[in-house]
């Protein structure tokens, strides 16, 4: 039984799922945040693009960097992390029959995230803060930059307890039976990798602002470093989690899909919660200091088991997708299933277009770029934005847009304008992505240097250059740039559109992406009893067999391309 | 029905607060602790 | 599920196509662990992370006098550097320049030191393309033998202020 206060609660008139309103209120104020701070990381992106485009060659090397700060920190911390937040209310809320554990420490947590972000973005934008998003010392920004920072993690602290106080008064008050739902489940790894992320920020965030104040002396650069990617990497392992959690949830949403089997399903988020974080070692292979052995332990995530983990989404997600498409009779050969899918369901087509995006570009590189002994032909150049646009871009943003296309009517309870639009928005913003993501790739495996104004060095005392090969895949970014900024503008206007301006729908169910008879469908499949029928289906799922061998092989052929690659290299120890 | 015997496993994968403990505990210790131990003890250049 | 609470007792290994491929997802991530420690005896390319504890004016005065008694030559007003094949040789990362330019024998093994005298820096050859973190405070050995002849390029590859892109230097191998 649930355990919301008298008149604090009502029913969603689509799912059925219990909405708390305080939790409503705030999941609310957060996604409105975090679409703010992706317009913002996204005007920034666009000037970046068409400068790293060496033909166009925008921005002044000033503004450059200043821009690329902005950039990194609203994308990567701002956006990301506040939506996250509101992911997290969602699921201790409606996912656990629970009612929000305290709305005032949800309004201090959220002032402090907003308050933060804005002083961070303010300081940047004057030009006292053109240290980008990692700051590394001796390299000084104005105090307010790093007290900004210190905000903006204390107050995701501050919300990650609450989710956790949520979690304990729901479990005290059994407001579910068993186990929780597995979205939630992803949501909490989500949570316990977000304290790591945090814990690791208060450590070198401190000790920065009081040396920025002249309070300390001395910030060692490589001890920076290390502490630093606890923060910095883990933060995107936060995403990899949520993403995850929305991939399942939304696969059952427009499709009616569930998990083939719990056990494998939870145990991979495991995997995340001890394991995942020690890839922040990946930042760090070719640096002094740190000895072999902790490079190769921490960069394989111990022995790779974070690895197996998305290996296993990366499979169950579309095996369950595949099982509840043959359940509705699409049975005809490998592939009907696929075919038949929703397509014109934006938020079906965002998780799919994820998903592909996440695992071969994005989860291959990433694994292949963290190799202790390649990263030496990777470390700082584009490869390595090329490898992380596909995961917290083409992976993580797309999953939480098509994840917006159904909490506005939800949620918020307003309805889209210009739905049409909206249907066709995540082919637009994934293929922009993959040119990105791609170009990137390309150009730096020629050596191209990742945050770099001019690559032609133009008046460096010594030449240096690239060839023509180099700069064509530099127009390759640029175009996906622009692209990928086009779908993310479409995906900003339809939701402010809808959120500030759409039609109420409070009160009744919402069918905008899928016909009403459908969504029944899906439902009833979802909510049937795993029979015999069901277990045969989920033990031969030939479709995601033959998708998961192909993206092995293409794993294989990339890996092992690199390590002949580093081979012919000099000889380095 | 199947009784209330849960698998030893799925009683800890079931316990957030020992996820949060191990989710801590792993990573704080393999990457921090034995990196900034390396740090701190690196000896002193002789610049030969 | 995904959504609601699953059945009480849901422990089981998995079966199937899925049990397939959890097991050769495993076997693939062994290999790619055991891969790290085998190049590190078989393979000619590491990052042991060598280092040394250094302050940017010691080594800032142990390059001069590199440069002092190995000098052969100038170009573009900057020392041209010989190091003794075998021995020791000295890179300095300054903003925006690489110090000084290294002339370097094909086949030869040098123990090359690299650290910054101000902010962090990213050593990166170009056109092969070998990337190596750069720290004030850290003298990082590299044990480097270079197998190709020719004229390479060094730039900066981490961000060091405004005048990053003017930074490069540059290493003759023979």
């Amino acid at each position: 039984m649930g355990n919301f206060l008298e008149g604090r609660y009502r029913t969603c008139n689509t799912t059925g799922l219990p909405v708390c309103l305080d939790a409503q209120f705030f999941i609310k104020a957060h996604a409105v945040a975090a679409v703010v701070f992706f317009l913002i990381g996204a005007i920034a992106a666009l000037l970046i693009a068409l400068t790293r485009w060496s033909a166009v060659h925008l921005l002044p090397a000033m503004w450059f960097y200043r821009v690329l700060t902005l950039h990194g920190l609203n994308m990567l911390i701002f956006w990301i992390i506040s939506f996250e937040i509101a992911i997290l209310y969602f699921a201790g809320t409606s996912l656990l029959n629970s009612r929000l554990f305290s709305r005032k420490v949800a309004w201090v947590a959220y002032v402090l995230m907003v308050v933060g972000a804005l002083m961070v973005d303010y300081i940047v934008l004057i030009g006292k803060g053109d240290v980008l998003m990692t700051s590394y010392p001796p390299l000084k920004a104005h105090p307010l930059f790093y007290l900004g920072i210190i905000f903006f993690a204390v107050g995701t602290l501050i919300a990650v307890f609450n989710f956790f106080a949520t979690v304990y008064i729901a479990r005290r008050d059994k407001t579910y039976e068993g186990s929780m739902p597995l979205v939630a489940y992803g949501a909490l790894a989500a949570a316990i990798i977000a304290v790591v992320t945090l814990l690791h920020g208060a450590t070198v965030m401190i000790p920065s602002f009081l040396w920025s104040l002249g309070l300390v002396e001395h910030i060692d650069a490589g001890w920076y470093r290390l502490v630093w990617w606890g923060l910095g990497h883990p933060s995107q392992q936060i995403n990899v989690a949520a993403m995850v959690a929305v991939w399942y949830f939304m696969a059952t949403l427009t499709t009616g899909a569930k998990p083939l089997n719990e056990t494998v399903c939870r145990a991979a988020f495991v995997f995340y919660i001890l394991f995942i974080n020690l890839a922040s070692a990946h930042h760090l292979l070719v640096d002094p200091g740190l000895n072999a052995s902790w490079k190769i332990w921490n960069t394989s995530y111990a022995m790779y088991l974070a690895v197996l983990a998305s290996m296993i989404h990366g499979f169950t997600v579309p095996a369950s997708i595949e099982v509840a498409q043959r359940l509705k009779g699409f049975t005809r050969g490998i592939f009907n299933w696929l075919t038949s899918a929703p397509w014109g369901d934006p938020g079906f087509a965002s998780i799919f277009l994820s998903i592909v995006i996440f695992g071969f570009i994005g989860g291959i590189t990433g694994v292949t770029l963290g190799t202790e002994q390649i990263n030496i032909i990777a470390h700082n150049t584009l490869r390595i934005p090329g490898h992380f646009h596909a995961t917290v871009v083409g992976g993580t943003t797309l999953a939480f847009m098509g994840l917006t296309y159904y909490v506005v009517p939800l949620i918020f309870q307003r309805d889209f304008y210009f739905k049409k639009w909206a249907r066709v928005q995540p082919y637009i913003f994934a293929s922009g992505v993959v040119l990105l993501s791609l170009g990137m790739s390309f150009a730096g495996s020629y050596g191209v240097p990742r945050r770099h104004w001019d690559v032609n060095f133009t008046g460096a005392p010594l030449s240096a250059g690239f060839d023509a090969a180099a700069h064509f895949f530099l127009g390759v970014l640029g175009i996906g740039g622009i692209l990928a900024f086009t779908g993310a503008l479409i995906f900003i206007v339809l939701t402010v559109l809808a959120v500030f301006f759409g039609k109420s729908i409070a009160g009744q169910p919402f069918h905008g992406w899928q016909p009403a008879e459908k969504f029944k469908l899906s439902m009833e499949i979802f909510s049937r009893k795993k029979d015999e029928k069901f277990e045969q289906i989920a033990h031969k799922v030939p479709g995601t067999v033959v998708l998961v061998f192909v993206l092995l092989i293409s794993f294989m052929v990339y890996y092992f391309a690199n390590w002949k690659a580093l081979a012919d290299v000099w000889w380095v120890r | 029905m199947e009784g209330n015997q849960k698998h030893p496993l799925q009683k800890l994968m079931d316990n957030p607060w020992l996820l949060l403990a191990l989710g801590l505990l792993i990573p704080i210790l393999s990457y921090t602790i034995w990196g900034w131990y390396q740090i701190v003890t690196m000896a002193k250049a002789l610049l030969p | 599920m995904s959504i609601k609470s699953p059945e009480s007792n849901w422990f089981k290994p998995p079966e199937g196509s899925e049990r397939l491929w959890v097991g050769v997802a495993l076997v693939w991530c062994m290999v790619m662990f055991l891969a790290m420690p085998y190049w590190h005896v078989k393979g000619k390319q590491n990052s042991t992370g060598e280092s040394y504890a250094v302050t940017p004016a010691e080594f800032q005065k142990r390059v001069n006098r590199f440069v002092e008694t190995n000098k052969v030559g100038e170009k573009n007003g900057i020392p041209v550097v010989e190091p003794s094949p075998g021995g020791d040789a000295y890179l300095m990362g300054q903003m925006w320049r690489w110090y000084p330019i290294l002339k370097l024998k094909e086949g030869q093994t040098y123990r090359l030191h690299i650290s910054s005298v101000d902010l962090q820096h990213g050593f990166s050859v170009l056109p092969i393309n070998i990337n190596f973190q750069v720290l004030p405070g850290y003298d990082h050995v590299l044990t480097l033998t270079p197998t190709s002849k020719g004229i390479f390029q060094v730039i900066c590859n981490e961000f060091c202020g405004i005048g990053h892109h003017l930074m490069t230097g540059q290493i003759i191998v023979e």
